[in-house]
């Protein structure tokens, strides 16, 4: 699917859709967002960015397999688990190490979650595009 | 903590082994030897009647725990498991040198040895299940070992289906005890014998226990799949049919004896199979040829033989257990290990064709006689206290002599093959041979060697295993403290006069035996309709059965898949709704507003869908549809919700519009009018009931209790305004773990079928 129209505005799309996809999925504990729009926020940039330029240029731009982000989101998500593990409490409980900064392991999930979508649809994308 | 400790360590070492053993190092037998040796370091303390108990927390909501029992017949296992595993892995460092996949070879075996170790150290009901199944898996995968074979594979998966189908049954079995007993602690339960042998439930436990172990030990009918796992390498056939997984039925059987032994469907069941499988074992072994199958038909009568002294009540029964089951093991690796290197050095292991190898292989030859005596059952081997403890049981016992003349038969048949495996090979004339054989290094040779030594060491010196080991197990086995000296030579009995006919009639049939096994294996009957063939069928039926199933409910098509699903679950949902009277209607009053124009939007997009010519009008329309209830979202203060949906609408129309271009494009609809009707009637069911079902919910009055607790518990718990994403991540976090893996999971299986569409495609175009 060669359309210059795609390509040219996809330029100014991909950058567009990954600034706002992180500023969705950080706003997402307190304001409408999260990780699984995030995600499919990310991903329909890419999308449009790589519709026109084929497999290889997604692959050029991901530099890792997309199926490489499943695994790793997934990853990311148990690993948010462990610090409560560790504290003898309920696997997931989510810990909230400093007082002030509402910083917590809630973070480590939704990016967790953010990199599985991200990474399922590119991989089921893949298959559709050209070489 | 010390059983938890051996069994994990052996667990834990897998990996390790593997990695030695991949470079066939002699050196991999360390660590059999280890935990044969911490074994024997118990073993003064069982040895004074002492049992080793340890509960570790399992999952206490349910009363499972990782309790384990040393007693004197786990010990006599674990000596076993642990002693001739050392013996395996050293000679398979040498037989298998050079073969591919040695790394996983070692690691299978190593957590095969561990699973097993896991069996008979365990005090739970459940914990000896799961390691029960955990030697199934890992004996399909020994059995397996060269799955590019198809003889390979099908023995793996015969192998495989019959024990972990008798593992089911004896699942259902191991509920049944743990629900009359009210505890799964085997000790416990072995304390309560009289209390669950006289339970209504009983007899249904022993059929289902007995079912799992007959399976599990090869009992005839279900003996088939031992011989056919003749097809693994020689360490595995070993390994597994002389000390091991075979012997993990006679240990659970054994295990629970104490409870039944007094049981008269126990006795009847454990005694006629027992029987059965040793004459089917005599008659099948007196048929082959081939060195490891005429052993392995040996072993289904040995195996036979145990169940049937299980069965038998008493303490006498008990002594001939143990002693028998560790002869057994002994003469048994001993001989497989022989027929390996028979196999090894001369490349063939037809006992017709082979002779006078004492010649080339005096070492070996001298290892077989040693191992041979003892399978025969002749002086001065502990086989021989073995058998005369196997006729004293059998004339002691009630109908006696029926037992007495199996034992007579079986015994007899048993010497057949010791002089086939130990004295023809090796005697007469020489015989041309594929490769021109001589004895095997250290390696191969010193397990046998030490096998049969101990075989004439415990026969010379009986009371070197009789107090230490034979006493404690048979004491576990009778559920109480017994005293019985060891005695090779008991005088002029009627056993011994048993004995001397038993070796008569074996040397008599030994010389004729050319002639009886050409006749014997004459009999078509046997392979066409054993149960070997009978299994086959069973398969066969078993898959036309399925792909009956599967043509039915998977034609291929989505669109039909798609309105089967709606109709059938629409169909569910309308009829219930009827039926329960769960019919309602909301108060329509306040819906005149704005939201109006939300709803005739969606009316039209719907309507449009359906009047759709092609794809893409149909993505579109379809799209249109998904916008306008983000918007309803949007407007019912759910801002959340509309943004996901947002998103989704937006993303899917990307992802449709990357595939259209795929899609073979027609123009217009080539459904037949019937077909349109047919769509029409399950799309306006599914919208009718959909909108039924929606309208009962709206009419109840709105509950609250959740969203308020959320609402309270969402910024002191969980540091979040938003509480959709609060549940998401945080509440709910469980669960949105499970969906994205699914996700995930979804999307690469997804990822390797459009990959092989791909490939498909692209080798159709070249």
């Amino acid at each position: 699917m060669n359309s210059i129209i795609l390509q040219t505005t996809s330029r100014l799309i991909l950058p567009a859709a990954l600034v706002f996809s992180v500023y969705v999925l950080l706003r997402g504990h307190n304001e409408p967002g999260g990780g699984f729009i995030g995600g499919l926020i990310a991903a329909a940039g890419i999308a449009v960015h790589a519709i026109p330029r084929g497999r290889t240029a997604l692959f050029a731009m991901l530099r890792v397999w997309p199926k490489t982000l499943i695994g790793a989101g997934i990853l990311l998500a148990i690993i948010s688990g462990m610090p409560s593990l560790l504290l003898s409490e309920p696997f997931l409980t989510h810990q909230w190490p400093f007082a002030s900064l509402p910083i917590g392991t809630t973070l480590v999930f939704d990016v967790g979650v953010y990199l599985v979508v991200i990474g399922s649809v590119l991989t089921f994308l893949s298959y559709y595009l050209e070489r | 903590m010390i059983l938890l400790a051996l069994v994990m360590f052996a667990f834990a070492l897998a990996p390790f082994v593997g990695a030695i053993g991949g470079r066939s190092s002699p050196f991999v037998a360390i660590i059999p030897l280890l935990l044969f040796v911490a074994f024997c370091v118990l073993l003064p303390e069982i040895a004074e009647g002492g049992t080793l108990l340890e509960t570790h927390r399992w999952i206490p909501s349910i009363g499972i725990a990782a309790a384990f029992r040393l007693d004197g017949l786990s010990l006599t296992f674990a000596l076993l498991i642990s002693g001739i595993g050392c013996a395996v892995f050293l000679y398979a460092s040498a037989y298998l040198r050079g073969e591919p996949r040695l790394v996983r070879f070692y690691t299978i075996i190593t957590l095969f040895m561990a699973s097993m170790l896991g069996a008979v150290l365990a005090d739970d009901l459940v914990l000896l299940v799961v390691f029960w199944e955990l030697t199934s898996i890992t004996s399909f995968l020994l059995i397996g070992h060269t799955p590019e074979q198809e003889r390979s594979r099908r023995s793996a998966q015969q192998g495989f289906l019959v024990t972990v189908a008798g593992g089911l049954a004896m699942l259902a079995g191991v509920i049944l005890l743990g629900s009359v007993a009210d505890t799964f602690s085997i000790t416990e339960i072995l304390g309560k014998g009289e209390m669950i042998a006289a339970d209504p439930l009983a007899p249904a436990i022993i059929i289902l226990i007995a079912a799992g172990a007959f399976a599990k030990s090869a009992q005839a009918p279900l003996h088939s799949w031992l011989a056919n796992a003749m097809v693994a390498p020689t360490p595995v056939s070993a390994y597994l049919h002389s000390a091991t997984m075979v012997k993990l039925g006679v240990y659970l059987l054994a295990r629970f004896d104490p409870v039944f032994s007094d049981h008269a469907l126990w006795i009847a069941l454990l005694t006629g199979f027992g029987a059965a499988t040793m004459l089917t074992g005599s008659v099948l072994a007196m048929r082959e040829t081939d060195l490891k199958r005429v052993l392995a038909y040996s072993t289904i009568v040995s195996l036979g033989t145990l169940i049937m002294l299980i069965g038998i009540p008493g303490e006498l029964a008990a002594v001939a257990v143990v002693t028998f089951l560790i002869v057994h093991a002994l003469y048994k690796a001993c001989l497989f290990l022989v027929a390996g290197i028979i196999d090894h050095e001369t490349g063939t292991r037809d006992s017709s064709a082979l002779g006078g190898m004492r010649h080339f292989m005096p070492i070996t030859a001298a290892v077989a006689l040693m191992g041979g005596l003892s399978m025969a059952g002749l002086p001065p081997s502990i086989g021989f206290a073995a058998k005369e403890l196997v006729y004293e049981t059998g004339l002691a016992a009630s109908a006696g002599w029926a037992l007495v003349a199996v034992a007579l038969l079986a015994n007899a048949a048993m010497v057949v093959v010791a002089a086939v495996v130990a004295v023809r090979c090796f005697s007469g004339d020489l015989s041309a041979t594929p490769k021109t054989p001589h004895d095997p290094g250290f390696a191969m040779l010193a397990g046998p060697i030490v096998l049969a030594l101990l075989g004439l060491l415990f026969g010379i010196a009986p009371w070197l295993v009789g107090n230490g080991l034979i006493v404690p197990a048979a004491s576990a086995i009778a559920g109480e403290p017994i005293t019985f000296t060891l005695s090779l030579w008991h005088g002029f009995t009627p056993m011994l006069a048993l004995s001397v006919l038993t070796l008569v009639l074996g040397v008599f049939a030994y010389r004729r035996w050319s002639t009886i096994r050409s006749r014997m294996a004459g009999i078509h009957q046997i392979d066409d309709w054993g149960p070997d063939k009978l299994y086959d069928r069973l398969i066969i039926g078993l898959q036309s059965v399925s792909t009956w199933v599967t043509h039915q409910i998977q034609p291929g098509s989505l669109r039909s898949y798609v309105a089967r699903t709606l109709f059938i679950m629409s169909l569910a949902a309308f009829v219930t709704l009827i039926l329960r009277g769960g019919y309602e209607l909301p108060s329509f009053a306040n819906s005149l507003g704005p939201d109006l124009v939300i709803a005739i939007l969606l009316i039209v997009s719907s309507l449009a869908v359906a009047r759709a010519r092609n794809f893409v009008s149909g993505i579109v329309a379809a799209g249109m549809v998904g916008f306008t209830v983000a918007l309803l979202f949007l407007f019912q203060g759910a801002p959340d919700l509309a943004f996901t949906q947002f998103s989704v609408e937006a993303l899917a129309i990307i992802i449709m519009l990357a595939i259209v271009g795929r899609m073979p494009f027609r123009d217009r609809d080539s459904r037949i009018h019937k077909e349109r009707l047919r769509d029409l009637f399950i799309a306006g069911g599914t919208g009718v009931t959909a909108a039924l079902v929606l309208l009962a919910v709206l009419a109840q009055p709105f509950d609250g209790r959740l969203s308020d607790f959320f609402r309270a518990a969402s910024v002191p718990e969980a540091h979040g305004r938003n509480l959709v994403n609060v549940i998401l991540v945080d509440f709910r976090a469980l669960d949105t773990l499970g969906e994205i893996t699914v996700l995930g999971l979804a999307a690469i299986a997804a990822a390797a079928v459009l990959a092989g569409l791909r490939r498909a495609t692209a080798e159709k175009s070249k």
